[in-house]
Order: structure tokens, then C-alpha cells, then sequence
């Protein structure tokens, strides 16, 4: 059991990091689309080895579902030019690379340093403990405050969206179903006496 | 504890404020288009309401909704006086935003939205939930910043800001989570408790601790992280300046009281070093570049800088009188920007917004009323005494001298100096220089003359009487430390 847990863990964790470098090394940003939806796929992998499997089904949910089909759509909609945005790419790399390095240093240096003390590794869960379920008690009670904010933030982000995109130019052609409707058979038909004047 | 517990009433400002909001959002798409007139008399309700249901709040303490959310009397008074602030800014708003096209439901939604942002942030008592309050205060802001799609200026002003916002809160957002590795707590008063244990000598509390300063200078806009403010301010519609300028200065301050104070008063010495820079660059930044400034907007968002720094000396002072005194110069200054800008949005009209100082040219002789309380925005944002201006740099100062810091009382005192020159100017230009026979001012819509007169000379009334203003600003910070 042990064994097992240990092998997928490597296989999952290579086909992510895999993944994760296609991303940004094809040339295709279909493809690279397509590698990251993978990358989320072999996270969720670990997130369910772990025991979370809120995470990992969130994490396939939304990101898969909604988030990269949106990504896929922009993507092919927009028609990016890539020769143009690879047009810098040797001229940035030196102080990309400088800034990449420093980060590493920095990042050893914390590690290695270890201020934090040794991190407990997380207790195991007990078997009938289903983590959907106490996430869903401990959001909808002791943090429901903070969650209800949440919500507002996101009611206030629609609105905003909406109302600084939503416009309605007086030229385009588009039907008012209301108008249509509503629409009296004097505004349309006049009644016109052929026969001319009588003798 | 179960729901039935809770003590709903603490939040009961909060709530009233964000069912009202929703109910305009649906009184807005059913009879909006043709009432606007509506929508504006119900967020004046919905922010009135909000104002009695603190005000009967007063005197109680407490906290609910497992310890997030505390009511004591800061949370009443900053309350109430960013409920007031929001007030008049609609008081303000009406004709500016129908000559605009502007007159819309949405505007006032998201006005509500950025005060319930406010008041959260001034009851919070748990961080995240702290974060979650700045984030909604923030998101409103940048909306009602680019509103006015069409307009180029306001769409930069909305762009800087919501890139260096989100760079603040990204850094806040850092300093909190190394505060949680620290204290293993988002709660206030627990992370007080861990930090207490964990002693000062700390190098990731420092790290914590500069990371939640400089994002909470961003959000108020002391130098060096000033960048946004004057761009944002001249760009934005004159209604969200004086929104922008007033309602967030007292809700962050709140924030800085929340973490800084409640939660991480064991660190005092680190942030206090923190500030004391801070107070030095914002001043001197603040006060001499606004010097070069011809634009009257773009020279108030400088002043602002200045102001920032003011305040920042009250923190820096630290103790009762210091952080009293500094809240004490929130709510002045928020009341005398919303006049200054106030007085800018009531001179303008369509393609005109009264925004450059030479458009002041004798305004005395055109309009000597207007000319009048430009006279006592300016004055009172000089420190001239007997506006109340004078008594926020003085309680500053007495507590900063209280203190022992002589040398920055002094150098406040010479920066004082180095701001009047340039108010006084603008006073020069309204007062003595000839006026310009091309300008013609907007200056008629009641509404917003009345306020204006209101809040002016409230300036000067709260100057010859300061005791019970600043009575309820030291009451407000009696149980915070």
C-alpha cells in the first residue's frame, strides 16, 4: 500500500512537472493550453493521494472545466501573433535569467536556514472523516463572515464587469422582442380607399 | 457556539447596508431607466439608515460571528463618520454625474459596496476577513474610477490603480501570511497573543511586519508609494476623487489599527522605525512637488501625500494620545478633502471641469460665496487657525512632542510652512489676479451648493468649537490599546 502510494506519487509528480514545461516550451499555445489542463489533472492525482479530494475535484471542476475552456476560447479568438512576442525573448533573457537565479539563491538560503523549525508532517485523517464535509461546516459556520464578504466581492466584480462593458450603441440592428410584440395593427397597416372619388 | 448564538446585531450596519445595496441593484432594473431620481433618493435612504443603526449602536461592545467581526467604540465612530463621508459625497454627486451621463443605479451600488468595504474593514477583527473588506472597498473603487469608459484619463487613472492596488494587496497579502506562520492564527487577538510569545528579535516578524506596512502605505498613499495617487485622483470623475479621497483614508487607518496595533502591537518598535521614514518622505515629497503643480487636482492628491505624512506622525508618536490624534487627522482631513473637491466638482460643468488653478482666476469677483469657503478649505488645509485644520496639525504635534521626537515635530513644522505656500496660493490666484472674461462656471445645482456651504463652514465651526469632535476621536480610541 505504501509502495503503491509512493510509486503514483513519482509518476504523477513527473508527468506534472512534464507537463508544466510543455506549457511554456510549445510553440503552440493550443498545445500549451491542452499540456496545462494535463498539469491540473496530475495535481488533482496528488491532491487525491493526499486524501483531499475537495481539492482535487475542485481543482478538475474549475480549473479544468472552466477556466481552460475559457483560456482555450480567448486563445483562438484573439489570434496572437507569436512571432511578435517572441521578438524580445533574447534580448530579456540575460536579466530574466539574473532574476531567476537570485530567486533560487534566495529560496536556498531560506531553506536552508530554516527559520520556521521543522514543520510537522500533517496528522493522518481518521477513515470516516470526509473532508467535503467538514469543509462545508467549518465554511458555512465559523467562517461564514468571511465567506459571505467573499460572495460580495464577487456579486461586485459582475456588476462591475456588466456595467463598464455592457453598452447599447443606437446603430446595430438587433430585435426588441418587447417592441415587436407589443406592436398594434394601426402602426402598421393604413387603410387606403382605392376606388377613388365617387361620380 | 452555534448560528443561533451569534450576536447578529453587532453587524447589524453591515447587513442593513448590503441588503439595501441589493434591493437598489433590483429597484435599478425595474424602474432605473426612467427614475433615475430613485436610485439616488434610495442610496441617500440606504446610507441615512445606516447612520441611525450605528449611531444606536454607541456604547455597546462586543464581538460575533466566532470573533471576526468586533464592535467597540472605534468601530461606532469611524463608522459613522464613513457612513457621514459617503453621505455627502452623493450629496455632491447628482447634477456632476447627470451632466456626465453617469446619473446611473450602478454608480450608487457600487458607492454602497465600497462603504460596506469600509465598515468591515473598521469592525474586522480577524485578518482575513480584514483582507477580504479591502479587497471589496478596493473593487468598487476601480469600477467607479472607470466609469466613464469613454474618457481616456479616467480609464489610465483606473488602470494605474487597480495594477499598483493589486501589487498592494499582493504585498499585505505576504505580510499576512508570514504573520500566520508566525502565530499560527488569523485571529487578532490570538496573533497578539503568538506574537508576544515569539518576542521582538525576530527576523521573519521584521519581514512580516514591512511587508504589512508597505501595503497598508499604498492603500493610503504615503510616499514612496505615492505613484498612483496623483494620476488616479485628476483622472478619476471629480465625485470618486472625493470619495477616494476621504472614505478609504479613515478605513485604512482602521486596517492599520486592526493589524498593526491590536494584532501586532508586540512589533511596535519595528514599524515604528518603519513610519518614521515614511513620515519623512511623504512630507518632504508631498509638500515640494506640489509646489510645481498647475492642476488643482493633481496638486490636492500631492497635498494628500503631505496630509498622509501628517497622519503618519500621530502613528508615529504612538501610545492613546498619538493614535487618537492621528485618527483625530483622518476624519479632518477627510472632511476638508471632500471640500476642496467638493468645491471643484460644483464649479464645473459640461467640458469644463474646473480643475486647472488658473480657472480660479478671480473667483471672488465672479462668484464671491464660492470664493469664501475656497477661502476656508484653504486656510484649513494650511493649519491656519481658527479652522480645525490648525487643531489636527496641533494635537499631531503635542503628542508627537509628548513623545520626544523633536526633530520631526520640528521638521513637521517646517513642512507645514513649505504646504502653506501653495494653498495660499491657490487663494492669490482666486483672490487678487483679475478674473478671465472667458470662463463660466457651472454652480448650479442647489443640492450640491448647500452641501458645500455645510461642509465648509463646518470647517470653520469645528475650528472655534474643536473639544467635542475631538472628545469622540479620543473616546473612539480608548479601547483599542
Amino acid at each position: 500500500m505504501e509502495l503503491t502510494t509512493t510509486i503514483l506519487f513519482y509518476v504523477f509528480a513527473a508527468i506534472l512537472l512534464g507537463s508544466a514545461l510543455l506549457v511554456i516550451t510549445s510553440r503552440n499555445p493550443v498545445y500549451s493550453a491542452l499540456y496545462l489542463v494535463l498539469a491540473f489533472f496530475s495535481a488533482a492525482a496528488l491532491f487525491l493521494l493526499l486524501g483531499a479530494e475537495f481539492l482535487a475535484w475542485i481543482l478538475v471542476l474549475v480549473y479544468v472545466g472552466a477556466v481552460m475552456v475559457l483560456f482555450l476560447f480567448v486563445v483562438m479568438m484573439l489570434d496572437i501573433n507569436l512571432a511578435r512576442l517572441k521578438e524580445g525573448f533574447l534580448h530579456y533573457l540575460p536579466l530574466g535569467l539574473a532574476v531567476a537565479l537570485v530567486g533560487v539563491l534566495e529560496m536556498v538560503a531560506i531553506l536552508w536556514t530554516n527559520p520556521l523549525g521543522k514543520v510537522p508532517a500533517p496528522s493522518p485523517l481518521p477513515a470516516q472523516v470526509d473532508n467535503t464535509r467538514a469543509l462545508g461546516q467549518l465554511l458555512y459556520t465559523h467562517y461564514l463572515y468571511p465567506f459571505e464578504i467573499a460572495a460580495v466581492i464577487l456579486l461586485v466584480a459582475i456588476i462591475a464587469a456588466i456595467a463598464l462593458t455592457l453598452r447599447r450603441r443606437p446603430d446595430t440592428k438587433t430585435q426588441n422582442i418587447a417592441k415587436q410584440l407589443d406592436v398594434r395593427p394601426k402602426e402598421r397597416v393604413r387603410m387606403v380607399d382605392l376606388r377613388g372619388p365617387r361620380p | 457556539m452555534s448560528l443561533a448564538l451569534l450576536h447578529w446585531s453587532f453587524a447589524i450596519p453591515e447587513i442593513w447596508i448590503l441588503a439595501m445595496a441589493c434591493v437598489l441593484l433590483l429597484v435599478d432594473v425595474f424602474w432605473g431607466k426612467h427614475h433615475p431620481d430613485l436610485s439616488f433618493a434610495l442610496a441617500l435612504f440606504s446610507v441615512a439608515g445606516a447612520m441611525l443603526l450605528t449611531w444606536g449602536e454607541m456604547g455597546r461592545t462586543g464581538t460575533t460571528f466566532f470573533g471576526q467581526l468586533q464592535m467597540d467604540p472605534f468601530t461606532n465612530v469611524a463608522g459613522l463618520f464613513v457612513e457621514l463621508l459617503t453621505f455627502l459625497t452623493l450629496l455632491y454627486s447628482r447634477r456632476y454625474l447627470q451632466r456626465r451621463g453617469l446619473y446611473r443605479g450602478e454608480v450608487f451600488v457600487l458607492l454602497l459596496f465600497a462603504l460596506l468595504g469600509a465598515l468591515i474593514l473598521i469592525s474586522g477583527a480577524n485578518v482575513l476577513v480584514l483582507y477580504l473588506g479591502l479587497e471589496l472597498l478596493a473593487l468598487s473603487q476601480y469600477a467607479l474610477i472607470a466609469f466613464q469608459r469613454q474618457n481616456l484619463r479616467a480609464t489610465e487613472a483606473a488602470l494605474k490603480y487597480f495594477i499598483l492596488g493589486a501589487l498592494a494587496s499582493a504585498l499585505l497579502l505576504y505580510g499576512i501570511s508570514l504573520l500566520y506562520g508566525l502565530t499560527g492564527s488569523l485571529d487578532l487577538a490570538r496573533v497578539a497573543e503568538g506574537l508576544i510569545n515569539s518576542g521582538q528579535a525576530n527576523y521573519l516578524l521584521m519581514l512580516a511586519v514591512v511587508f504589512l506596512v508597505a501595503g497598508i502605505a499604498f492603500k493610503l498613499g504615503a510616499a514612496p508609494f505615492h505613484m498612483w495617487l496623483p494620476d488616479t485622483y485628476q483622472g478619476a470623475p471629480t465625485v470618486v476623487t472625493i470619495f477616494l479621497s476621504s472614505v478609504p483614508k479613515i478605513a485604512v487607518f482602521g486596517l492599520f489599527l486592526r493589524i498593526l496595533v491590536e494584532g501586532g502591537y508586540g512589533s511596535l518598535e519595528i514599524w515604528r522605525q518603519i513610519f518614521v521614514a515614511l513620515v519623512v518622505v511623504s512630507l518632504l515629497i508631498g509638500n515640494v512637488v506640489a509646489i510645481a503643480q498647475s492642476n488643482l487636482k493633481r496638486m490636492l492628491a500631492y497635498s494628500t501625500v503631505g496630509n498622509m505624512g501628517f497622519l503618519a506622525l500621530g502613528i508615529v508618536a504612538g501610545g492613546q494620545n498619538g493614535l487618537a490624534s492621528a485618527f483625530f487627522y483622518a476624519v479632518v482631513y477627510a472632511l476638508m478633502a471632500t471640500a476642496a473637491f467638493g468645491l471643484i466638482l460644483y464649479l464645473s460643468r459640461e467640458g469644463f471641469e474646473a480643475e486647472e488653478i488658473a480657472d480660479l482666476r478671480g473667483l471672488v469677483r465672479t462668484r464671491p460665496w464660492s470664493a469664501f469657503l475656497l477661502l476656508l478649505i484653504m486656510f484649513s488645509l494650511a493649519g491656519v487657525p481658527p479652522t480645525i485644520g490648525f487643531y489636527a496639525k496641533l494635537v499631531v504635534f503635542q503628542a508627537l512632542i509628548e513623545a520626544h521626537f523633536l526633530w520631526l515635530a520640528v521638521f513637521g513644522v517646517l513642512m507645514a510652512v513649505v504646504s502653506a505656500f501653495y494653498y495660499l496660493r491657490v487663494l492669490k490666484v482666486a483672490l487678487f489676479d483679475p478674473p478671465a472674461e472667458d470662463l463660466r462656471y457651472g454652480a448650479d445645482d442647489p443640492l450640491a451648493a448647500s452641501t458645500l456651504s455645510v461642509n465648509s463652514l463646518a470647517l470653520l465651526l469645528l475650528g472655534i468649537f474643536p473639544g467635542p469632535m475631538m472628545a469622540i476621536c479620543f473616546h473612539a480610541l480608548q479601547g483599542v490599546l
